[in-house]
């Protein structure tokens, strides 16, 4: 009862949060309250038991990405330009789309059904046989790095290969308008 | 952010504690919630905290841009190698019982430490570079203008 009352209250900070954000102009506004946005999920995952991706949410979504968003706004400017198109269909699509995830969660088993096909899988395995294999009594650090070793590795690649294309697109921008300036010394 | 007294002392106060907090879920991610992708982020944010107060060329004397591009590969590096290791030590790929091949189980347990360590060092590397690209661009609007 209590739990589900923490939900609600959750829940609802989160979409008041999220319509906040849609009406707010003033950008460095809109960047804390995203970070705030972040923080009301990592206690939502809290509330699943979900505590590893938590605070990863804390962590990357309050604090890295305020930060990334902070440094991109002195780029650009800190008040959004009112749009001129009208918000109808946006609305639209939001709507259906909205509309076509609830109707796929009806399929979905409920939240910790045993016999949900997660449950049957390999996962009832991993729990049977991971504190006789590893002596390690966190089950989800053993299915990351050893079960699913391989898996993690492509993720750590993922990860370097997102670095990478970060840095491919920023300091080559800053290359090139430098080779910019130079052309136009030697032409001026 | 040279006037701001109270984030400065605060900040020096904290960035102890996140490091270590940050080692704590490191080498606890085998008992308690946290690894890698966690404590390689908490890693960065103690980094970028100092960066975002005391500004980038503080940040970067103490974790320089060509040691953090270095980080990013050779934390993928590591985990490849742990599984070349086992491949040389006449086990699959990646399957840690090689290391301790009288007890499997300790095997497991340096093996996931070294992906891990691995895991931390890629994501504190790409963390930190792509801080240092956005914020090494020059700023359009003054500090006045928030």
């Amino acid at each position: 009862m209590v739990e589900l009352l923490v939900d609600l209250t959750l829940f609802f900070m989160l979409v008041t949060t999220a319509i906040a954000i849609t009406y707010s102009r003033h950008l460095f506004g809109v960047v804390m309250m995203a970070g705030v946005f972040s923080l009301l999920s990592a206690m939502l995952l809290v509330s699943l038991d979900a505590v590893d991706v938590a605070f990863t949410e804390a962590a990357v979504g309050a604090g890295i990405s305020s930060v990334l968003m902070l440094s991109t706004l002195t780029l650009t400017a800190r008040i959004e330009k009112p749009s001129t198109r009208s918000p109808l269909i946006p609305l639209l699509v939001v709507t259906a789309t909205g509309a076509a995830i609830i109707y796929g969660t009806l399929d979905m088993p409920s939240f910790g059904d045993p016999n949900s096909p997660a449950q049957l899988g390999a996962a009832a395995q991993y729990l049977a046989n991971s504190p006789a294999d590893m002596h390690i009594p966190n089950v989800v650090t053993v299915v990351l790095a050893s079960y699913r070793g391989f898996d993690t590795l492509g993720e750590a690649a993922v990860v370097f290969t997102a670095g990478v294309g970060v840095l491919l697109l920023l300091s080559g921008l800053r290359r090139r308008r430098r080779r910019g300036d130079t052309d136009e010394k030697e032409t001026s | 952010m040279r006037h701001h007294l109270i984030l400065r002392v605060v900040t020096k106060a904290l960035i102890g504690p996140i490091i270590l907090f940050a080692l704590y879920v490191q080498f606890h991610g085998d008992f308690s919630p946290g690894g890698g992708f966690q404590a390689g982020v908490i890693m960065a944010v103690a980094f970028i905290l100092y960066g975002v107060i005391f500004g980038l060329n503080a940040a970067q004397s103490v974790f320089p841009t060509w040691l953090v591009h270095k980080l990013m590969a050779l934390g993928v590096l590591i985990y490849a190698y742990t599984g070349v290791a086992t491949l040389f030590l006449g086990y699959d790929f990646l399957d840690y019982g090689a290391f301790d091949p009288h007890h499997p189980a300790h095997g497991q347990h340096w093996g996931i430490l070294a992906v891990e360590f691995g895991v931390l060092v890629t994501v504190t590397g790409v963390m930190m570079a792509i801080y240092y690209a956005f914020a090494e661009r020059r700023p359009r609007i003054s500090d006045k203008d928030w």
